[in-house]
């Protein structure tokens, strides 16, 4: 592995985050998969066995930093990784953990332009603002590692958490890192008793610490190396920070300029001193801000400059979607008053995006959510209330099934639901995976037993948290380093919350299915039915790797009938110049299109 | 590391959707280039774009490089496994950029001669290959229509990159039990036309 080379590897800003956490001599590591930041968890779970340090996915975000802070405690080296709303979801445990002098690393990406996020387009920063923590911002992979390293050396000097804030094009850009010696971390430390008091006077008194405390470790943010000047000519200066960096530099090499520049690379507590000295010492007349998402520098810079100090920020870049090159490099020219190159003007002359037809991921071939969407929208219609969740079986919100009335965050499918059938005549449907059940769901299915509501839980049980990478969950028997452990199965929580009707469907068996699927909709009150079946791409990869093959299908009889195919939308099944046909290479063989057209459709003879 | 100097970075864009094995050529290319003695960034998506969405990948490798994103109308060489994506990688297609591109279209109501007539809107210097035919003569599985790709873009000197340090990139990267089948379709592309 890469990651584990002598001397420089050429790493994801995801494994750079892995790499650092082994040059600090991590014991301790917790995650809930969430992309961008998935591969963190999913590369300490490859490492951990050899690298000898604890590794767990946990059931979700709050557990998993409670978990890590718990590690913190017992004097081992630790650190928690998560996508933006997993800090969401963890943020109610994270703000008391600072109060108590927890040295804890949080590793949270955002996703500027939403490349794998549906809820919001959040910059997290703002938590550093709100819960008085230190936060960090790299802008390529050897950045995230040494940050990572400095995050720890911060955490445990002060005893406080450190973000380290990646956003979507740092988790997923490689580069060339330069390694330094990986120190053995501890796995065992000691909880140190008798300090903690309770009190609501002794909770304002933390408070008053932990500001004094950020006051000091704002003296080190503005002597800081990560927050450096780079000099320049002129009296128009940049004060950039994250992967925003990167595209001024490039803007700088195309127009052959140097301009002042700062880089914010600590940027909580803010460091107000350097900021004023950059202003100051170089006479700037104006200053761009180049950040991606939220002012959240633009609106320091704002309260620190003079007035005759011309500030461009937000007026000059979108506050949604991330930035690109070409942004920054449009936006800085048009200050200098330089003209664009000839191929970007060009370009933006002759392409329009709305001309090519957007491509929408589908359900794998032979994927289970199919069958399941299938089987509801013959059985109950599309005019059904829908309430979705997050996860593969999204893709049942985009055409030929559009069976989603709306998503709102993991959980709250159940959660909104409930609320629907509470105040109207709808027994909506819920459409929830395990590992989301698992995260956020069982409480709100508490909630529907317990209220007496009226509403069917479809449980999309794929047997893995497929979306983000098929890591395993705590129905799956397995822990995140491939250990076995007991199977929680979902039949007997839905039993235990007293659920009236619970049922286990085998989505292979699609006549069954169907009938289940009425009969758990006409039940009176809650009902849970299980749709239980294999993520195929998991199974299929485990089948190629143990050099075995699947059946595949094909059509043997052309019918009129058949073009009930389109609406059921597999990859390996199109119409080509007026025939159905299956696509040998990409059938997955998992024998529904059989089962729907057992007269057109046969498995094909080797 | 010696890095090579006097050299314009080398923007590239590979592209094609969920499931050709996308990812696995441009670590490759980017792994090649590094061999080189370049500095190079690779950026890429995971996630949801991975199930039969559009899936684009950026290297860049030259003296120095900071952004891993290629700048708009900036790319000097585009490699598609499906022509409907080669159309949307335009975006960063000049009247110089080199587009080579598979002749397939999965899923999609463009046909093929709309799309070339559009791709020639930005660049007459276009590559087309029937890459999922040939492929599938070699071996029949069309998964290696990347190796192809690779091979006959390096033979026709588009991608500036050493035959034999890719091939080391790919002894690297492959699986060793598919290393073989993989070895021919490379080195198909270097006997074709
Ligand atoms: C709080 C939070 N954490 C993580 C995510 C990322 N995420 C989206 S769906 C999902 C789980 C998907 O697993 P499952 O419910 O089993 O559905 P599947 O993809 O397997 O169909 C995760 C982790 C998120 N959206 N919100």
């Amino acid at each position: 592995m890469e990651l584990l080379n002598k001397k420089r590897g050429f790493l994801f800003g995801n494994e750079a985050i892995v790499r650092g956490a082994l040059e600090s001599g991590i014991g301790f590591a917790s995650a809930y998969p969430g992309t961008p930041a998935s591969e963190i968890g999913d590369t300490f779970a490859k490492i951990s066995k050899t690298e000898k340090i604890y590794f767990e996915y946990s059931t979700n975000e709050k557990v998993a930093l409670e978990a890590a802070a718990g590690a913190a405690f017992s004097n081992v080296k630790a650190l928690v990784s998560f996508k933006h709303y997993g800090l969401n979801v963890a943020l109610d445990s994270l703000l008391p953990i600072v109060y108590l002098e927890c040295p804890l690393v949080v590793a949270v990406a955002d996703d500027p332009s939403c490349f794998s996020s549906v809820q919001t387009e959040q910059d997290s920063r703002w938590f550093s603002k709100l819960g008085h923590i230190p936060t960090l911002e790299p802008s390529d992979s050897q950045e995230t590692k040494d940050m990572t390293k400095f995050a720890f050396q911060l955490a445990y000097k002060y005893k406080i958490p450190v973000i380290v804030r990646l956003t979507t094009r740092v988790c997923y850009s490689k580069s060339l890192v330069n390694f330094n010696k990986t120190i053995k971390g501890k796995t065992k430390g000691k909880f140190k008793k008798s300090w903690f008091k309770l009190g609501s006077y002794q909770t304002v008194e933390r408070h008053k610490k932990l500001l004094k405390k950020i006051n000091k470790i704002k003296q080190l943010a503005e002597n800081s190396t990560l927050n450096f000047i780079e000099k320049g000519k002129g009296n128009i200066g940049i004060i950039t920070t994250g992967p925003a960096y990167n595209y001024v530099k490039e803007t700088e090499q195309e127009l052959k300029i140097k301009l002042p520049l700062l880089k914010i690379g600590f940027s909580y507590p803010f460091p107000e001193k350097k900021v004023k000295t950059f202003l100051k010492n170089l006479k700037l007349k104006s200053v761009i801000v180049v950040e991606e998402l939220d002012p959240v520098i633009e609106n320091e810079v704002k309260k620190l400059a003079d007035k005759n100090i011309k500030i461009y920020g937000k007026n000059l870049f979108p506050e949604t979607e991330e930035l690109k090159p070409e942004y920054v490099l449009a936006s800085i020219s048009t200050i200098l008053k330089k003209s664009l190159p000839d191929e970007l003007v060009e370009n933006i002359k002759k392409f329009k995006s709305s001309e090519i037809p957007a491509r929408l991921p589908l359900f794998c071939a032979g994927c289970p959510h199919r069958s399941t969407f299938y089987a509801i929208k013959k059985v109950l219609g599309k005019k059904k209330i829908f309430g979705g969740d997050i996860g593969c079986y999204m893709l049942g919100a985009f055409p030929p099934y559009e069976m989603y009335d709306f998503v709102v965050s993991m959980g709250a499918s159940i959660g909104v639901s409930h609320g629907i059938a509470k105040s109207s005549n709808e027994k909506p449907v819920i459409f929830i995976g395990d590992s989301t059940f698992f995260h956020a769901g069982i409480p709100a299915l508490l909630n529907l037993v317990y209220n007496k509501s009226n509403a069917l839980v479809v449980i999309l049980d794929n047997r893995l948290t497929a979306m983000t990478g098929q890591q395993p969950h705590p129905g799956t028997g397995w822990t995140g380093t491939g250990e076995l452990t007991k199977i929680i199965a979902i039949e007997n929580i839905a039993k235990a919350c007293k659920v009236n009707f619970v049922k286990i469907s085998n989505v292979w068996n699609f006549n069954q299915l169907c009938k289940d699927v009425k009969e758990a909709y006409n039940s009176k009150g809650v009902s849970v039915l299980i749709a239980k079946g294999e993520c195929r791409l998991f199974a299929v990869k485990q089948l190629a790797k143990a050099g075995r093959d699947w059946p595949r299908f094909e059509i043997i009889k052309q019918n009129p009938k058949l073009n009930e195919l389109a609406g059921f939308q597999c990859p390996a099944i199109k119409k080509e110049k007026g025939k159905w046909i299956i696509d040998k290479n990409l059938c997955w063989g998992c024998t529904i299109c059989k089962q729907l057209f057992p007269d057109y459709i046969k498995v094909k003879k080797k | 590391m010696k890095k090579e100097t006097k050299m314009k970075p080398f923007n590239l864009i590979v592209t094609g959707y969920g499931g050709q094995g996308i990812l696995t050529l441009a670590d490759i290319i980017a792994k090649a280039a590094l061999k080189q003695r370049y500095d190079v960034k690779e950026a890429e998506l995971h996630g949801l774009a991975q199930r039969s969405g559009s899936l684009e990948c950026h290297i860049r490798f030259g003296k120095s490089i900071y952004s891993p994103l290629v700048t708009r109308g900036r790319a000097d060489l585009i490699i598609a496994l499906d022509a409907s994506e080669a159309l949307r990688a335009c975006y960063w297609a000049n009247k110089k950029t080199k587009v080579l591109t598979n002749s397939k279209i999965f899923r999609s109501s463009s046909k093929l001669k709309q799309v070339l007539s559009k791709i020639k809107k930005f660049t007459k210097n276009l590559h087309l290959v029937d890459a999922d035919s040939i492929v599938k003569k070699e071996t029949k599985d069309i998964t290696m229509v990347n190796m192809f790709m690779l091979g006959y873009a390096i033979k026709k000197r588009l991608l500036p990159l050493k035959k034999k340090l890719v091939w080391q990139a790919i002894e690297e990267r492959i699986n060793k039990k598919f290393l073989k089948e993989n070895k021919k379709i490379f080195e198909k592309a270097f006997k074709s036309r």
